[in-house]
């Protein structure tokens, strides 16, 4: 395969909330077309790095490039514009709970075109057919289980057909069977629709099956940048400890705290 | 542990910071909903919604609240006027209570009570659920798609309610003063007429509540869209968005009191 275009590229860039940095002079880029999943501890910058590229979270210092655009630089009606074409799954769906299945899908496209209402009604049930959920079309949001939700996020999240879809934990909370479901869907969409996907993610079998690449962050670094296969027979400790659930190794199983002995007998 | 004066000091000073903190963010909040509201009038079926969960559904409240206070005011107002031999002028006493201080003010605190804290809890759930942060995603504005729709739609419906208010109360009055005490109903209506001054008493009281709905408007979708995004961060901005709009709406009444009725007369 030819050399395909960096889509994304993040250069340098620190971030931090507060004291507490998050991202310590982080650098990836990701091609066009690719699946990357990103991997790490909870609280080691994944959903940071969604929130960046999407321009909801500004770095400190550093660039973002999306599409050659530098986002934090980008006026608001700029940042709107690019944001078209980026799609986004909430880790819980974050569907519109005033407003049913159909609604909910067709809310982009209400907002964002000038559609006549047949044609939205058309496209809706397009989309919802391809997540198999087109007969819960009249369904609200709390009739829903988790999967099906998901599910209908996603139809939500590809209505205008973005270049770039960024999954924050899609699959957490489902059963084995929503996991496959989702997984399987997130696969055809980046095909069928040419798209760049980007996986925030700790199920680590789902993932292995589903990326073209997986990038491990710690400590706010890249740790490593591997495909599936790489992961799998990696003999790298802290790989290990996260490919295996280990409770204790390069991660520490307990907070920082002072010695214990010396703790209890404090009073 | 005994506190030492300059620790003391600084967490007085933490207080004011961040109290002044708040009030920037309530501040620069503000006007950036300002700067939405154009857009949101090109779109008048969003606030149509929100008329109806706020205004509509306060209805009931306001009226039954508004015959109340109207009854009991008359009770009130005959006791003292009949020392004098006045009894005719309770209506004239009633109105004015109603139009000028009681209608714009007591609705204003059953509307925080009633519709703000609804908006607020509702805000803080969307934003805690990531719906905001979806919305924003689909480069849809949240402030002017959520916010601008809510805000208006208290400012819109605050004077009719106010307005109501005052007419059901005078129609309580009547009950009480008319039929049930027997003053003379031409007597009744007659002063009313001759002393509500619809420039000096009905605009003021308007203008009072277009002012408390700005205040209880901007309020509750300011608590709302700064939640902290927990169970426990959603029951304390509901409860902060009902208490800053009371306190609010009466001391923004004394303000406008003072500067609409000083020097009359």
């Amino acid at each position: 395969m030819s050399e395909r275009e960096n889509i994304i590229r993040i250069e340098n860039v620190r971030f931090a909330y507060g004291e507490r940095p998050i991202l310590d002079d982080l650098s990836l880029t990701i091609r066009r077309g690719e699946i990357v999943a990103i991997m790490g501890a909870s609280g080691g910058g994944k959903t940071t790095l969604l929130g960046l590229i999407g321009g909801r979270l500004t770095p400190s210092t550093g660039r973002v490039f999306v599409e050659d655009q530098n986002v934090p630089a980008l006026s608001k009606s700029a940042l709107y514009t690019l944001r078209r074409r980026i799609g986004m799954l909430f880790q819980f769906g974050a569907l519109f709970t005033d407003l049913s299945v159909f609604e909910n899908v067709a809310f982009p496209y209400r907002e964002q075109t000038d559609l006549s209402e047949d044609m939205i009604r058309t496209l809706v049930l397009m989309k919802l057919e391809a997540v198999g959920l087109r007969g819960a079309a009249q369904l609200m949001p709390s009739e829903l289980s988790g999967g099906m939700a998901r599910r209908v996020a996603l139809a939500r999240a590809v209505t205008l057909d973005p270049s770039i879809m960024l999954y924050d934990e899609p699959f957490t909370g489902l059963d084995p069977i929503s996991v496959g479901i989702i997984g399987r869907l997130i696969k055809r969409l980046n095909a069928a629709l040419g798209m760049t996907s980007i996986i925030v993610t700790h199920d680590l079998n789902e993932t292995l099956r589903l990326a073209d690449r997986v990038i491990v962050l710690s400590a706010g670094k890249v740790y490593c940048d591997l495909a599936p296969d790489d992961i799998r027979v990696s003999t790298d400790p802290f790989i290990r400890q996260f490919a295996d659930g280990l409770p204790d190794g390069p991660v520490p199983f307990h907070y920082p705290a002072r010695d214990y002995v010396g703790d209890l007998l404090a009073s | 542990m005994k506190a030492d004066p300059i620790s003391l000091l600084t967490s007085l000073g933490h207080a004011v910071t961040s109290r002044l903190d708040r009030l920037g963010l309530a501040a620069r909040f503000a006007l950036a909903v300002f700067r939405v509201l154009g857009v949101v009038f090109l779109r008048f079926g969003l606030i149509i919604r929100e008329l109806y969960f706020s205004g509509v559904r306060s209805l009931s409240i306001v009226i039954v609240s508004g015959l109340f206070v109207g009854m009991v005011l008359a009770v009130q107002g005959y006791e003292v006027l009949q020392r004098y031999g006045s009894t005719e002028a309770l209506g004239v006493i009633v109105a004015l209570s109603l139009v000028r201080e009681l209608g714009p003010v007591v609705s204003a605190l059953l509307f925080a009570g009633r519709a703000s804290s609804a908006v607020t809890a509702e805000i803080g759930l969307m934003r805690a659920t990531d719906q905001l942060a979806a919305m924003d995603m689909m480069a849809v504005d949240p402030l002017a798609r959520v916010i601008a729709p809510r805000f208006l739609a208290a400012i819109f419906s605050l004077p009719l309610l106010a307005a109501l208010f005052s007419a059901a109360g005078v129609c309580g009055a009547w009950i009480i003063g008319v039929k049930l005490i027997g003053i003379d109903d031409g007597a009744f209506w007659s002063q009313m007429q001759a002393s509500v001054d619809v420039r000096i008493d009905i605009v003021n009281g308007v203008l009072k509540s277009i002012v408390f709905g700005v205040a209880v408007g901007l309020i509750s979708v300011f608590e709302g869209f700064f939640a902290v995004p927990t169970a426990e961060g959603v029951s304390t901005a509901t409860t902060r968005t009902v208490v800053t709009s009371s306190l609010a709406v009466l001391l923004l009444d004394l303000v406008l009191t003072v500067m609409m009725f000083r020097g009359l007369n």
